[in-house]
């Protein structure tokens, strides 16, 4: 019996998102007086996922297929429940991303376990009971979730657990077939659309984001908010009504009915702060909002805040980023 | 071809989230409760596709009791031809997922929609259980769908891009913008619903997986420190060497 924990890869890396899962499997299998085994999915290299070590995870299982470089659903369900009979794994941990939870949803019925997603914290079984934290109400809440089965799915929130780094540890690499056939590549996709990001960095993995609303007064600002992400390494973001007329793609759309982040800093331009959006972003650690109106709603929920004009308080702050560096 | 659309009955998008005393159950008094709106892009997409293939059927189906009526009604009224109430308060996600694969399966529907997740449980499970539990595929969140035949094209997110998918019938996805713009009703929609068919069925399977022992509200924030705007550069050393974040 062991922890399975799936580690997501793209480009040969392991995703940051999938280090923090990582860190989150071993310190359960360290709760459970047992060891943590990781099966990986995408594009990976031997020497990246060996470095998975470091995070406490003592085996990897790799198969080489090359198909399983993009995301299937069906061939990484069948993947990951081949893996999880070889250890016989009572508690899977992955990444509560899209993927992740496409892949944790199928496999809850494949082994008749019980999933909660949307995971904030580490698991208490006190009580003879394993319990989990998740977000709930879209930000707005969260419920503390009694996993009831023999087996247990969670789906770890990104951000919410620090990866931890033990230099030198390394996980031993073992090369691992789960006899996929072409069936279980039948809704591979078809073709696969990569985003340009501002800076290369992805919104849902980023750990600093600055985010424009309505306050910007159009696209042709943009400028503004790329400007200060950059300097600080961020990635852009922005509210439902910019998004809505267009001015920003609707992946950047931050909030209840866009998606959700909690990076360790959320800049806010502009925006006002209706409650959807502060259900998109309230478990950020630290939120900064700029906004001329004082009235503005969003300063209830900051840390840090300038009542000023985002148009003359921008430059000013990625000038002093760039001093700063 | 015959849609399914999976909606469910949530706290409308501007609710004050509250507890009952004992923290086990969401407060509903004076809640207004509204269809979930990522199911908002299920309902319109269906009828749009049985609009332009000419034919077909769009049912909805909650799973509830009779207080989500109205919304049911409501997405009649949007278009939907007749409606199933699986008479159960939805437990969790598992014991709704039963519920839908059995009743789609019953019904032989080619096309099984739902939002992404419910705003309340945010769960984003329930597609994912139910096309393993029909050994069907399932997309999600798929962006965008288009039908040829028995064939769709899908687009589905993933971190930082997209996948263009293509599935035969019959196949779950699970729906989030831009899909399309959904519709309101209008009061020719309004009025027909009311005697559009609503059939009430008993719930089926198993209980539920998963168990809400409490319910918290996040910690309040200790008040924002303001900065004076023409001295806005301190807010990056505050950053720093105070909230050390940068």
């Amino acid at each position: 019996m062991s922890v399975l924990v799936v580690v997501e890869c793209d480009k040969g890396e392991v995703k940051k998102s999938s280090l923090e899962v990582a860190s989150y499997g071993a310190q359960v299998a360290q709760m459970l007086g047992t060891t943590a085994t990781a099966v990986a999915v995408g594009e990976a290299t031997e020497a990246n996922l060996a470095q998975l070590g470091e995070q406490g995870i003592s085996k990897v299982l790799f198969d080489n297929e090359p198909r399983l470089k993009d995301f299937v659903n069906g061939a990484y369900t069948k993947l990951i429940a081949a893996a999880a009979d070889k250890e016989q794994a009572k508690v899977i941990v992955l990444a509560n991303s899209n993927i992740g939870a496409s892949v944790g949803s199928r496999l809850a019925v494949r082994l008749k376990a019980s999933l909660a997603t949307n995971v904030v914290e580490l698991p208490k079984t006190d009580g003879g009971q394993f319990t989990v934290k998740r977000g709930a109400f879209s930000g707005k809440a969260f419920a503390d979730v009694v996993l009831s089965g023999e087996r247990k799915i969670i789906a770890v929130k990104k951000n919410s657990i620090e990866a931890q780094h033990n230099g030198g540890q390394t996980a031993q690499v073992e090369s691992f077939s789960a006899q996929l056939s072409d069936a279980d590549f039948a809704d591979a996709p078809k073709q696969v659309i990569m985003q340009d990001q501002a800076g290369g960095i992805l919104l849902p993995e980023a750990d600093k984001v600055v985010s424009g609303g309505r306050g910007m007064k159009g696209p042709e600002n943009w400028h503004l908010i790329e400007d200060l992400a950059k300097a600080l390494g961020a990635a852009t973001a922005c509210s439902k009504p910019v998004s809505d007329v267009d001015w920003r793609p609707h992946h950047e759309h931050v909030g209840q009915t866009g998606i959700t982040v909690s990076p360790n800093l959320y800049i806010a331009c502009g925006i006002s702060g209706a409650i959807q959006h502060l259900a998109g972003v309230n478990s950020s650690k630290v939120i900064v909002v700029i906004n001329k109106d004082p009235e503005a709603p969003f300063f209830k929920a900051a840390d840090y805040g300038i009542v000023g004009d985002v148009f003359e308080v921008l430059p000013k702050l990625t000038q002093a980023v760039k001093e700063l560096n | 071809m015959k849609f399914l659309v999976c909606i469910s009955n949530v706290p409308d998008t501007t609710t004050k989230i509250t507890f009952t005393p004992d923290n086990k159950e969401f407060n509903k008094a004076g809640v207004q409760f509204v269809i979930n709106p990522w199911d908002e892009y299920a309902l319109t997409r269906a009828i749009e596709l049985k609009e332009a293939q000419g034919s077909g059927t769009v049912t909805v189906l909650n799973v509830g009791e009779a207080d989500t009526e109205p919304n049911i009604r409501k997405a009649l009224a949007i278009g939907a031809d007749d409606a199933i109430r699986v008479n159960a308060a939805p437990k969790d996600a598992w014991f709704v997922a039963q519920q839908i694969a059995h009743y789609a399966k019953e019904g032989g529907y080619d096309v099984i929609l739902m939002g992404k997740e419910s705003i309340d449980y945010n769960g984003f499970q329930v597609h994912g259980m139910v096309g393993e539990l029909l050994g069907i595929p399932t997309v999600a969140p798929a962006m965008k769908l288009d039908m040829s035949g028995n064939t769709a094209t899908l687009e589905r997110e993933i971190e930082g891009g997209k996948e263009i998918v293509e599935v035969n019938t019959p196949f779950v996805a699970s729906c989030q913008q831009p899909m399309c713009e959904p519709r309101i009703p209008n009061m020719r929609g309004i009025m027909t619903a009311r005697t559009k068919p609503l059939k009430v069925v008993e719930a089926v399977g198993e209980g539920a997986a998963t168990a809400v022992a409490e319910y918290q509200l996040p910690p309040k924030k200790q008040g924002v420190k303001l900065i004076d705007a023409a001295n806005a550069g301190e807010l990056i050393k505050l950053l720093r060497n105070e909230a050390k974040v940068i």
